[in-house]
């Protein structure tokens, strides 16, 4: 991936095995009444609900964020509604949590 | 100043898609989301290929300017709308360009694509063709844009405004939380910033906060209005959008953007770098 800019790159699904290289991972899928969500704007919020980050999720809801270990709530908008959700990452590694969107 | 100069809402733009004289222009860094999808006649400009110079590290000069928006179909009188993802960081960064180049008839549309969509307003794949204009640019207007020496003079003089995210400010991030932390250079902040989010001056559906409640926020981060005022981030499009909230709605006078931003001072040789969440407001 090129780190030339600075906008969110496109989003894809994230493997259960990804090796995120040290890295802490945060990713997810965002899900409304009818299964998978497309293109939600998903915001990564610190613990002490700072925006940190925000990408779109792709057209099958997935979404990912490179964050450190600490806790951090993930907040889906989208025309039909919002939804939120809390994870804790302990360490580098990968960290999933899925948006129920209502 | 006031806000209607700068700004219209997505209600205006989807009243005037057919107004003549004005012209919708998406600016993005990735423009598959315009391929997707677009505001109806609105034409596509890559933030890296169309306003970045291929070789050097800068924007492109103002024969390049000119003959990008001839090419775009944009004319001198034009009304312009810019509007893009990420929460209109990029069409900050043109809006600001567009001004440097002495185009004075640009707008923002308030909250950019994310706003549009969460309205639920349509989008469409129409092929926008316009036809070509010979469009002529001013001189840049560098009373608007900081340069690097003058960054480093700015410490302890003037308000420097670091518009990153608090874990970039204090060094323990590279770059936004999206992207993988891979860049070379150092972390950390210039001494004396202060650290204002960008985002602490918008809504969550991508609008800016209203210019009381930005007036406010920048009284409480500690800056002080009777100095000239640097804003930076990474590479200078965050602080497009702060810098257009300091200068086009509070309406200070003296606000530049420093557009090399912490990839150039991160890597300057000899200048002072601080570490750690104290800035000058802490």
């Amino acid at each position: 991936m090129s780190n030339d800019g600075c906008g969110a790159p496109a989003q894809t699904a994230t493997s259960a095995d990804l090796d995120t290289q040290g890295q802490t991972v945060v990713a997810g899928k965002v899900t409304g009444g009818e299964g998978p969500l497309g293109g939600a704007y998903v915001r990564l919020l610190n613990g002490d609900g700072e925006f940190v980050g925000e990408v779109q999720a792709s057209a099958e809801g997935d979404f990912r964020f490179y964050a450190a270990p600490g806790s951090w709530t993930v907040r889906a908008l989208h025309r039909v509604g919002t939804g939120e959700a809390s994870v804790t990452a302990a360490a580098p590694g990968l960290h999933q949590v899925a948006i129920s969107v209502a | 100043m006031s806000r209607e100069d700068v700004l219209v809402t997505t209600q205006w733009a989807e009243e005037n898609l057919d107004t003549p004289g004005v012209v919708f222009a998406e600016v993005d860094e990735d423009t598959t989301a315009y391929d997707g999808g677009h505001i109806r006649g609105a034409v596509k400009i890559d933030w890296k290929n169309e306003l970045q110079d291929p070789v050097r590290r800068d924007f492109v000069d103002k024969a390049g300017f000119e003959a990008l928006l001839s090419e775009k179909g944009i004319a001198n009188d034009d009304l312009v709308i810019l509007y893009g993802g990420n929460n209109n960081w990029f069409a900050a960064y043109a809006y600001w360009y567009f001004k440097l180049y002495g185009h004075g008839n640009v707008k923002l549309l308030d909250g950019g694509r994310k706003k549009w969509e969460l309205d639920g307003r349509e989008l469409t794949q129409d092929e926008v063709k316009r036809e070509q204009t010979a469009y002529s640019a001013t001189e840049p207007d560098t009373s608007i844009r900081a340069f690097r020496d003058e960054v480093v003079a700015a410490i302890g003089a003037k308000n420097l405004v670091d518009v990153r995210s608090p874990d970039e400010f204090s060094g323990k991030l590279l770059a936004p939380a999206h992207l993988p932390q891979e860049s070379a250079q150092r972390a950390g902040h210039i001494p004396t910033a202060l650290n204002v989010p960008w985002a602490k001056t918008a809504n969550e559906d991508g609008t800016f906060k209203s210019t009381d409640e930005l007036t406010e926020l920048y009284a409480q981060e500690g800056l002080d209005t009777s100095k000239a005022t640097i804003a930076y981030c990474r590479i200078g499009e965050r602080s497009s959008h702060t810098w257009f909230a300091l200068h086009e709605l509070i309406g200070l006078s003296d606000v530049k953007n420093y557009d090399g931003s912490w990839t150039e001072y991160g890597s300057l040789v000899g200048v002072p770098i601080e570490t750690g969440a104290t800035g000058a407001s802490k």
